[in-house]
């Protein structure tokens, strides 16, 4: 059974299992990424780190892309929601 | 914020399949060796996550790279060249300066997007793109998945899928059945192929399989509901919690050009020993051709070798190389984009989605830098690699090269850098918005 991590996602709680990255657990949380500059809400595109469209501020910094970051303990995500 | 130097004789950027070959091979020849990757962990785009499962190929080259002296340098991305023979990398905690005698580039590929009506909603993705996801954590039990495009990822992913509980509702892959069947023929003459071809035909046993097919748009309330296909004469809506679509895979060539290698047709140009055109810098892997995991493999080790002066040893796997790469020539021509994707844009499409660019408004323009200079096209932080593939198959533009730094930094290691000579630079590095 792999270790459950608990983050917060826009203030929810959302528990995964370790390994896992932030752009995994804000699709578990029901939430998109970030906001386009016409207003468009964007999800991960590519999956390894080019896109950028699915950058969240994670622990108080932005701009993060969330498919290259592993949640660990306590982690604070915020999305443009 | 500066994290230090390191020497080494061998420096390996990328450690996926043919980074792992090429620092295992030339640490075993008494190199010193740095292997440096942008992910958590070593792996790549196909191993990733597997490097530390027991009795996979992944882990055997794991294990021999752990044995070896190669220093492994985890979740750095080296985004420029300070000085002749010096790579700059950047992690969460500052940038480090990696000096080599010799450069081993293996950074993979991409894959390509063409964008169409809807393609920018949450939960359409690439290919690739949705595996790498669930490999890193998010559960797909129970979903509905459209995987679309080209290519023979297409299928590998919706096994994978498969396995991990998705409901894979429709492949749809816009080659023709003949221009398959080619791809077919020569899948029969790979030996090594069979295996991979008829397992994954077993996996995929069931599943709705159109050629000829491709999305047209994507619905939704602010999230993925439906796709629309074209098949032949008809088109299909069909409802589904994920598109998982990619038209094949681009070269990363952004490095090798930055550092100043020759770039031919869009790959890196190596003679036999994946040498580029600067003699201290071999290339191996997908930035030189798409030729899937074993080609990799083989160019790494060939690379590895050559870059510690062990041309004979390297000499012995040229033959191999030669085969696997036929088979690369077939796979490309087999899934050759057909001219009717050309207009899969509308004019009110997003094709630039950084910087949300319509169709409408690049098609004025008669070049990738006419249309970058007025509308901003390729100037977001992903610099260009998910719109150039894209205007390049639809408007035949040719991307410009990309400048350094090759990824948007943190602005805080950039003013910890030493001042630039070059201050044209400036518009390239704006940080992600
Ligand atoms: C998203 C995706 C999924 C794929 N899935 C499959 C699959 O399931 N099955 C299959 O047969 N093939 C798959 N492929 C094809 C696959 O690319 C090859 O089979 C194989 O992984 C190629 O190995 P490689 O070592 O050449 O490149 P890669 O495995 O792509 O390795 C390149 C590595 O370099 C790193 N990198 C790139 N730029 C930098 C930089 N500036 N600094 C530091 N590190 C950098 C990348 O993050 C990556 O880890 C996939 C390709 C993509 C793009
Ligand atoms: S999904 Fe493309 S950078 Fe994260």
């Amino acid at each position: 059974m792999p270790e459950q991590i608990a983050v917060t996602v826009n203030g929810r709680h959302v528990a995964v299992s370790s390994g896992t990255t932030v752009a995994a657990a804000v699709i578990l949380a029901g939430a998109h990424c970030r906001t386009s500059i016409s207003g468009e809400p964007r999800g991960p595109l590519c999956g390894m780190g080019i896109c950028f469209e699915c950058r969240v501020e994670i622990d108080g910094q932005r701009h993060q892309r969330s498919c290259q970051i592993v949640c660990s303990e306590g982690m604070q995500v915020s999305t443009s929601e | 914020m500066n994290s230090g130097q390191k020497e080494f004789d061998v420096l390996v950027v990328g450690g996926g399949p043919a980074g792992m070959a090429a620092a295992v091979s030339a640490a075993e020849s008494g190199a010193s060796v740095g292997i440096v990757d942008d992910n958590p962990q070593l792996g790549g785009q196909i191993w990733r996550g597997e490097v530390q499962n027991c009795e996979s190929e992944a882990s055997r080259w794991f294990e021999r790279l752990c044995a070896s002296n190669a220093n492994q340098l985890c979740g750095m991305r080296v985004i420029d060249q300070p000085g002749l023979g010096v790579l700059r990398a950047e992690g969460c905690k500052g940038f480090c300066d990696l000096s080599y005698r010799k450069l081993v580039l293996a950074n993979g590929a991409r894959e390509r997007f063409l964008p169409f009506p809807g393609w920018t909603l949450p939960n359409v993705m690439g290919a690739g793109a949705l595996q790498a996801l669930v490999q890193s954590g998010l559960p797909v039990q129970g979903k509905r998945v459209v995987v679309a495009g080209t290519g023979p990822l297409l299928l590998a992913v919706a096994a994978y899928l498969r396995k991990r509980g998705a409901e894979i509702v429709l492949i749809c892959e816009q080659a023709s059945r003949s221009s398959l069947a080619k791809f077919g023929l020569s899948i029969l003459s790979q030996r090594q192929k069979i295996g991979q071809a008829l397992s994954l035909r077993k996996d995929l046993s069931g599943i709705r399989f159109f050629t000829n097919c491709w999305p047209v748009a994507a619905g939704g309330d602010g999230i993925l509901q439906a796709v629309i296909i074209s098949h032949g004469n008809e088109v299909e809506k069909v409802a589904c919690d994920y598109l998982a679509c990619g038209f094949h895979l681009v070269p990363n060539t952004e490095l090798a050009a930055l550092v100043g290698c020759a770039v031919k047709d869009g790959y890196v140009d190596v003679d036999d020993f994946q040498q580029t055109s600067i003699p201290s810098v071999f290339c191996a892997g997908e930035p030189t051709g798409i030729g899937g995991v074993e080609l990799s493999l083989i160019e790494g080790q060939i690379a590895g070798l050559a870059a510690s002066g062990k041309n004979k040893a390297s000499q012995k796997l040229f033959s191999m190389r030669t085969r696997l790469q036929k088979f690369a020539t077939r796979l490309d021509r087999g899934f050759a984009l057909r001219p009717e994707l050309k207009k899969l844009a509308l004019p009110e499409t997003i094709i630039c989605r950084c910087e949300d660019v319509t169709y409408g408004s690049l098609k004025k323009y008669t070049s990738w830098r006419a249309a970058k200079l007025q509308t901003r096209c390729g100037m977001g932080p992903c610099q260009g690699r998910v719109c150039g593939p894209a205007t390049e198959f639809f408007l035949n533009w040719k991307p410009d090269s990309v400048r350094p730094p090759v990824f948007p930094t943190i602005l805080e290691n950039l003013a910890a850098m030493p001042c630039q000579p070059e201050q044209s630079h400036s518009g390239a590095m704006r940080g992600p918005q």
